[in-house]
């Protein structure tokens, strides 16, 4: 049996030699389509094969303190600082940012399209007692929601049966919204690639705090000595690059742009 | 060359009760001993002991020759045949591929003993499909098939029809002839007469009465023997 | 309905015009559980069959474990898959996780024991029906496995297709220990769960058609080949 797994081991080694890398990503990042565009562009520009790990902002940490992937891109600052504090990643890099968007039924029950700012948002639905979908799977996006939450002095540990805390993915969580024809927040891109969206459509948008700033972060080589750290600098060193720039800024849905690139040159 | 058998005080045991022996006895020669007996007087536990698969409770049992060869030189046949999920090719072929014996060699003796037990037009047919006659005839040629020197048969033919039961007569016969000693029970008096050389009659685990056939069936030294020869019940 | 008429018209595309992903995909799928398959079966077959034949101590204790390792849920089979083969878990030198090979493992993690569990009940029945011929042919330990095997190849075939069909299907963890990756670790089922999740109900409709498919043409194919002997049925 074991000689088995070995030859089994052996074919799946050599079929991988192209140079590759492992890089875990949000599922925000991963809906919005972008990844679509830039890893055939990487490809072609440095000869990467960029295998993409989606997943939740906290898995994603979680596979960068195994040793599990190369490098992430996350959006969750307190997060990634964390991370790198306790000596998982020796820095972060800002590449780009997009937005949070709030979702909810067309008949707005709660009002929440005449909006102030995201605060009043979000105090709106409370005082509708509206039905909420949250992530609930301390994603940087549950995190962000959790942020704005504690910003209007609101606990959604008291919050009654109307605040539905999924435990899922951006699509997932669409998906029950868009059954519940519930509130949500959103990040613009999964919104605008979602396919089902039902009765329900963008109703607020634009608060500078909805801001959502993605970070590249190599994982430390001294902590995971296989980690393939050639690769990683060479994606760094593109998701950083002007292509990169061009690529990024120029991406649309329907007509709208998703991310602003936002990187430091070296 | 034959092998003989000898049995000292053996006992079968089963939860306490007693099933069958204390029995001492030598059978050797190359005869065709039928065992009689009632119901429940141990006859199959009999052959089972003589087969080497019923565990003895008590007493010793010798081949003269060494047991895995003696083990080799016999074999058994049920009361109701089982039959290998095969062809009846397969399944006349089978003991002998235990023997790794050859391919070529396999199937000369399959298609010689199908003739001989009459299923030559049946060889790919599934076994399970046969007819009960044909089922045991099977049985029997695949028995025979590895030139046992001593063959087992328990009741063979308790549920078939005339027309099998007169051609696995001829075809035990036949195997006699040819040198294997044959070892059957048969509740068929009729059947009994008219293949033994021998007579055990057993009673009650114990063997009662034992002599040639000839003696045995017309003039029985045991009361209780002659009572069976008469269609008594026997208790 | 009008959901399920686009995912049939959406698979019906993806068919026809032989959509390298989908080959791509679909080619993964097979490699990986028809791989599990036979590691499976060449454990499973032999112990299912020896469990049924051997009798010992434990053995009661050994066959209610193995019935209740066939409702494992895959879940924690990835789980435990992927706690050890992580870079920080006992395996990680090997640099399996997100691989197929890792994949590979928890199939065969899965439905070994639901491959064992039948072969074990189908072998008694036909033990019991065997028993006293083999023991008066003198047969060895190896010659009545050997044996029980041949004869019950057709229910064996079932076991095994039983098998098939839950590792063909599984995506808890697969998803778990793959990790999903497009070109290298995507399967039919992640594929769905990943279409789902984008609200793209169609395509995910589509590719799960394409499983069906695929699931009842390895059944027929298998059945189709175990026919050419011509022993009949049993």
């Amino acid at each position: 049996m074991i000689r088995v797994f070995a030859v089994l081991v052996a074919l799946w080694g050599s079929s991988l030699q192209a140079e590759t890398m492992k890089l875990a990503v949000t599922t925000s990042f991963h809906n919005s389509g972008l990844s679509e565009v830039l890893l055939p562009a990487i490809k072609a520009d440095i000869g990467l094969d960029v295998q993409l790990l989606v997943v939740g902002t906290g898995q994603a940490l979680r596979l960068g303190q195994a040793g599990d992937v190369d490098a992430i891109l996350v959006h969750s600052k307190s997060a990634e600082e964390a991370f790198i504090a306790d000596g998982y990643g020796p820095y972060r890099r800002e590449i780009m940012y997009n937005d949070f968007v709030f979702i909810g039924p067309q008949d707005d029950p709660a009002g929440v399209s005449k909006s102030g700012n995201a605060i009043d948002v979000l105090t709106r639905i409370f005082s509708a007692s509206s039905r909420f979908v949250s992530r609930g799977d301390e994603s940087g996006t549950h995190q962000k929601e959790l942020a704005l939450w504690a910003d209007a002095d609101l606990d959604p540990n008291e919050f009654g049966r109307w605040y539905n805390a999924v435990g899922a993915g951006m699509g997932a969580s669409l998906n029950t919204a868009s059954g519940l024809n519930a509130y949500i927040m959103s990040d613009r891109a999964s919104w605008l690639n979602f396919g089902n969206k039902g009765a329900l459509s963008l109703l607020y948008s634009g608060d500078p705090v909805l801001f959502n700033q993605y970070a590249y972060l190599p994982v430390s080589s001294t902590r995971h000595a296989h980690v393939n750290v050639d690769a990683s600098e060479a994606l760094e060193a593109w998701m950083t690059s002007a292509a990169a720039q061009k690529l990024i800024d120029g991406y649309t849905i329907n007509g709208e742009t998703l991310f602003i690139f936002n990187a430091k040159p070296d | 060359m034959s092998m003989a058998v000898s049995l000292h005080d053996v006992a079968v045991r089963r939860r306490g009760k007693s099933i069958l022996g204390p029995i001492t006895t030598d059978m050797a020669g190359t005869g065709f001993t039928i065992i009689l007996g009632p119901n429940g007087s141990g006859k199959t536990t009999f052959l089972k002991v003589l087969h080497g698969v019923e565990r003895i409770s008590d007493g010793a049992l010798e081949w003269s020759i060494p047991e895995t060869e003696a083990r080799q030189a016999q074999a058994y046949v049920f009361q109701s045949p089982i039959m290998l999920r095969r062809s009846v090719a397969a399944n006349l072929a089978y003991p002998l591929q235990l023997e790794k014996l050859g391919k070529p060699a396999i199937a000369k003796r399959v298609s010689e003993w199908a003739q001989r037990i009459g299923l030559s037009d049946a060889l790919d047919r599934p076994a399970t499909r046969l007819s009960g006659g044909e089922k045991q005839k099977l049985a029997i040629g695949r028995a025979l098939i590895r030139q046992p020197k001593v063959l087992f048969l328990d009741e063979p033919c308790a549920n078939l029809d005339g027309r099998a039961t007169r051609e696995i007569e001829a075809l035990l016969l036949d195997a006699n002839q040819r040198g294997t000693r044959i070892i059957m029970s048969t509740h068929n008096l009729g059947q009994a007469k008219r293949l033994a050389t021998d007579v055990l009659f057993l009673l009650n685990g114990r063997i009662h009465e034992r002599g040639d056939a000839d003696v045995f069936f017309a003039k029985p030294s045991g009361e209780e023997s002659a009572a069976f020869l008469k269609g008594d019940i026997v208790e | 309905m009008n959901d399920i008429w686009s995912g049939i018209e959406a698979a019906f595309w993806l068919v026809i015009t032989l959509d390298a992903d989908l080959v791509d995909i679909t080619l993964r799928s097979l490699q990986v559980s028809l791989t599990a398959l036979i590691i499976a079966s060449a454990i499973a077959l032999p112990f299912g069959t020896w469990l049924a034949i051997r009798r010992f101590r434990f053995r009661r204790a050994v066959i209610a474990t193995l019935n209740a390792l066939m409702g494992l849920p895959p879940v924690v089979v990835g789980l435990i898959v992927y706690l050890l083969l992580s870079r920080s878990g006992p395996f990680g030198v090997l640099g399996l996780l997100f691989t197929p090979t890792a994949m590979i493992i928890a199939q065969v993690i899965i439905i070994t024991p639901l491959i064992a569990s039948i072969t074990h009940q189908a072998m008694r029945e036909l033990w019991a029906e065997y028993h006293d011929l083999l023991i008066s042919l003198n047969t060895s330990k190896s010659q009545r496995i050997a044996t029980l095997i041949w004869d019950g190849r057709r229910t064996l075939l079932t076991a095994a297709l039983a098998g098939f069909g839950r590792a063909i299907g599984e995506v808890g963890a697969i998803m778990i220990v793959g990790g999903n990756i497009d070109n290298a670790t995507r399967v039919l089922t992640t594929a769905i769960a990943l279409e789902t999740g984008k609200g793209d109900f169609a395509l995910a409709l589509g590719l799960g058609f394409v499983l069906i498919a695929l699931a009842l043409l390895v059944n027929f194919a298998i059945h189709a080949l175990s026919r050419t002997e011509r022993e009949g049925r049993w």
